[in-house]
């Protein structure tokens, strides 16, 4: 009787040691996100703002900042660049997972056996590796007027007179949704291949005995079993996607061009930072953590629905 | 036991350099909502966040003083410190952000001005200006004539008679430089050693070939007003030249050139000259006169070469001396290919202000830089000889205009000084506003879409308007 209390008490204190080495995470996610969080949403009910050297505020305002950013008409408004962030977005993510989805399927296929395979791995990855800043100041000079891309485009005697990829809104989100693409595909594709090396091999195996193609062995087994995968890079991916920021940024300074067609929500947010607006600012975080959350759910909800595999 | 020991120890240390790691962090947020709890109640903040709460004039307690040790220069590139290491009698380098004058240690904080940065900066640190320690209060700053009024209209600046420059002794600078710093009471703020006079900057070889000479006078008159500009616009466009890179080029000279601010009364307001710019650019873009390219971006900076195919910059002594490209042997800068006139209209494109900060400890020294630099007419001229700068000394310019020894290699070996001097005295300010860098800024980028099809003036004007309200939260329209 005596040594099960014993050993008992030995549990909790293990339990203990647990909770001791949680601390550190609990503690960096209270001050870090926590309290930012919960002060945004306090801020947000404020006008507050700097006019040339002085301070406006904070004064008690209670919703009229969200009001004012709901107002917004045109192309100045919520649902624009809610709208501009997701286009963008899907515009960028369904080639990067189909090509990701292909390239992980290519290398972790034991049949294949693709040679040199680290190396590829390595140069698909590279592009993640640039900053974002100084890719898309290479795109603005690859595709300014007088850049590279247009003069070879003129000599090829495909157009004659440079075109304003920049100016309009097709082109400028393309440039957007291929950079963000192109940035990102290595990235996936690495995560992808980790879930399809951790899928048992004598699925595979097995398949292969009874006859299925290639074709059927990708959508019959590695499909479904790299859900999970799927749907934490999806959640991450959508999560980062509304959260774009510096490639429009950088690519058309800040403006949003043409006519705030590539203007993000976080731009918008950005733009309030310069008489630091922090009323403004703050509704619009907490409107961008609505949205995320709500997306986020629905995500979640929708992909882990049917478990009949 | 020992394994147990162990663990706790691991676990301690880890915790306890977790909270030595953050204790600078972890105060700091907690302080956040303490502070605003107490303005939960009202809806005036009568916190401890007052301090930084400056709502009004900085109460008179600060006392410019002369007992300083250090003198700190806020400015945002290496321009002003190369003029005061050569030519400020008794500064002596120590390294590259530090310097002597006397026994007062001169210390340069330079934020370049890119995103805002220099003026972020600059923000903080004024308003931070009385709490400061003595050696640490900003003493100089400098400005650039968009954002002047900001920092002008302010008590964070001390008018220059306060410091001990006189009337007379500023009395020979271009009265345009001492509108940009005169606040609204009319108290001069600052004094800038340069004058950024501009003129219409030609490429001589299309000169010839359309308009059948490149002499001064034959372009001036086919550029005298902005009909006649248009006009000639036309003809170069059918001898294959572009007759300016952007028309963002123009935009300065015809915002130069208003009879109203961009903001009367907290409305803002659109002059009927930006409008006439509007109107030309958007006729000329049409046309295929000019281009929709920012200034700076490379299809602005194609025309300084030959194949550019552009006829004319708007630029002061600056852009051609240190921007066109003169260092290549390509360019039409270092063929002397560039001639020179008056344009239009006259305007100014950059310049320098020196401003003494409120609650300086080094009054008296900041007083004798601003006289050395600006108004020491032996200085002033070797600043125009080492420096190719055109100084803030109507006297010493007008003497260098007649100067036959001084010419310019770019332009074919003439004195374009005279060009300057009379362009300079045009020039009329009257019309600044706070908000004028914000304005230019967004109206630019808002016309490009207009002018480029993208959407109506109207539509433009609304970009136009949200731009600024974003930047500017107080104005309406």
């Amino acid at each position: 009787m005596a040594k099960e209390k014993k050993k008992t008490s030995q549990v909790v204190k293990y339990n203990k040691w647990g909770y001791i080495f949680l601390i550190p995470f609990i503690v960096v996610y209270l001050v870090f996100q926590m309290i930012p969080l919960f002060s945004t949403i306090y801020n947000s009910l404020f006008e507050n703002y700097r006019q040339g050297l002085t301070q406006i505020g904070p004064n008690w305002v209670g919703l009229a900042n969200f009001q004012k950013i709901f107002a917004g008409t045109g192309n100045d408004s919520m649902p624009t660049y809610f709208l501009n962030t997701m286009i963008m977005w899907i515009a960028g993510f369904v080639p990067q997972i189909l090509l990701s989805l292909l390239l992980g399927a290519w290398f972790s296929d034991t049949r294949l056996r693709v040679k040199a395979a680290g190396f590829f791995k390595t140069v698909i990855y590279m592009p993640n590796l640039i900053m974002a800043s100084a890719f898309a100041m290479l795109f603005f000079s690859l595709f300014s007027d007088a850049g590279p891309i247009n003069s070879m485009l003129i000599q090829m005697g495909i157009i004659s007179q440079p075109f304003k990829f920049l100016s309009h809104t097709v082109s400028a989100r393309s440039l957007v949704a291929f950079m963000n693409c192109l940035m990102w595909f290595g990235n996936t594709t690495i995560l992808l291949m980790a879930g399809m090396m951790g899928i048992d091999n004598s699925l595979f195996e097995a398949a292969q005995v009874d006859g299925a193609t290639s074709t059927q062995v990708f959508f019959r087994i590695t499909l479904p079993l790299l859900k999970p995968i799927l749907i934490y890079v999806m959640i991450t991916s959508l999560i980062g996607g509304l959260q774009m920021f510096d490639v429009p940024q950088i690519l058309t300074n800040g403006e949003g061009n043409p006519m705030r067609t590539t203007m993000t929500m976080i731009m918008k947010l950005n733009k309030y930072l310069f008489s630091k607006d922090f009323g403004m600012a703050g509704a619009m975080s907490v409107i961008l953590f609505i949205i995320t959350g709500v997306l986020s759910v629905i995500v979640y909800k929708f992909s882990t629905k049917e478990t009949d595999y | 036991m020992k394994k147990k020991l162990l663990s706790a120890l691991l676990s301690v240390a880890m915790v306890s350099a977790l909270l030595v790691g953050c204790g600078d962090t972890a105060a700091a947020p907690e302080a956040a909502p303490a502070a605003t709890e107490a303005t939960d109640d009202a809806a005036a903040p009568a916190d401890d966040a007052a301090a930084d709460d400056t709502t009004a004039a900085p109460a008179g307690n600060w006392v410019s003083s002369d007992d300083g040790k250090t003198l700190n220069i806020y400015c945002w590139n290496e321009e002003f410190k190369s003029r005061l290491t050569d030519h400020y009698p008794g500064y002596t380098e120590v390294d590259a952000t530090h310097g002597t004058i006397g026994d007062v240690n001169v210390v340069w904080n330079i934020t370049p001005s890119d995103d805002n940065a220099y003026q972020n900066n600059l923000d903080e640190t004024l308003l931070g200006q009385m709490d400061a320690a003595a050696d640490d209060k900003i003493d100089l700053f400098l400005l650039e004539a968009d954002y002047a009024l900001k920092y002008v209209d302010t008590e964070y600046t001390i008018p220059v008679s306060e410091l001990g420059v006189t009337d007379a002794d500023v009395a020979d600078q271009y009265q345009y430089t001492k509108d940009v710093v005169t606040d609204s009471n009319g108290a001069l703020k600052g004094v800038s050693w340069q004058g950024c006079p501009g003129v219409l900057i030609y490429n001589r070889a299309a000169a010839t070939e359309v308009l059948g000479a490149d002499d001064a006078e034959t372009v001036q008159a086919a550029v005298k007003d902005w009909d006649t500009f248009k006009a000639t616009a036309a003809k170069m466009k059918d001898a294959g030249y572009k007759m300016t890179a952007t028309s963002n080029d123009a935009f300065r000279v015809f915002s130069n050139n208003v009879t109203s601010k961009w903001v009367e009364n907290g409305a803002i307001n659109i002059d009927a000259n930006i409008k006439a710019w509007v109107d030309m650019s958007k006729e000329m873009v049409d046309a295929g006169e000019t281009g929709t390219a920012d200034l700076w971006s490379d299809d602005w900076s194609a025309g300084f070469y030959p194949e550019g195919k552009v006829f004319c910059y708007f630029g002061p002594a600056w852009l051609i001396n240190f921007c066109m490209a003169a260092d290549d042997a390509a360019s039409i800068a270092a063929q002397g290919g560039w001639g020179a006139t008056e344009g239009p209209q006259g305007f100014f494109w950059g310049g320098t202000w020196i401003c003494g900060a409120n609650g300086t400890d080094n009054a008296s020294l900041v007083a004798d830089i601003m006289k050395q630099l600006t108004c020491n007419p032996d200085i002033m001229t070797e600043i125009v000889k080492a420096d190719d700068d055109f100084v803030n000394n109507k006297p010493a310019m007008d003497a260098m205009a007649v100067d036959a020894s001084y010419s310019s290699n770019v332009y074919g070996g003439i004195n374009p000084l005279p060009m300057y001097c009379a362009g300079v005295e045009k020039i009329d300010l009257s019309n600044l506003s706070n908000y004028d860098q914000g304005c230019n800024e967004s109206f630019q980028a808002a016309m490009k879409e207009y002018f480029e099809g993208n959407a109506t003036y109207e539509e433009a004007l609304d970009l136009f308007y949200t731009s600024v309200t974003e930047k500017y939260p107080e104005l309406t329209y």
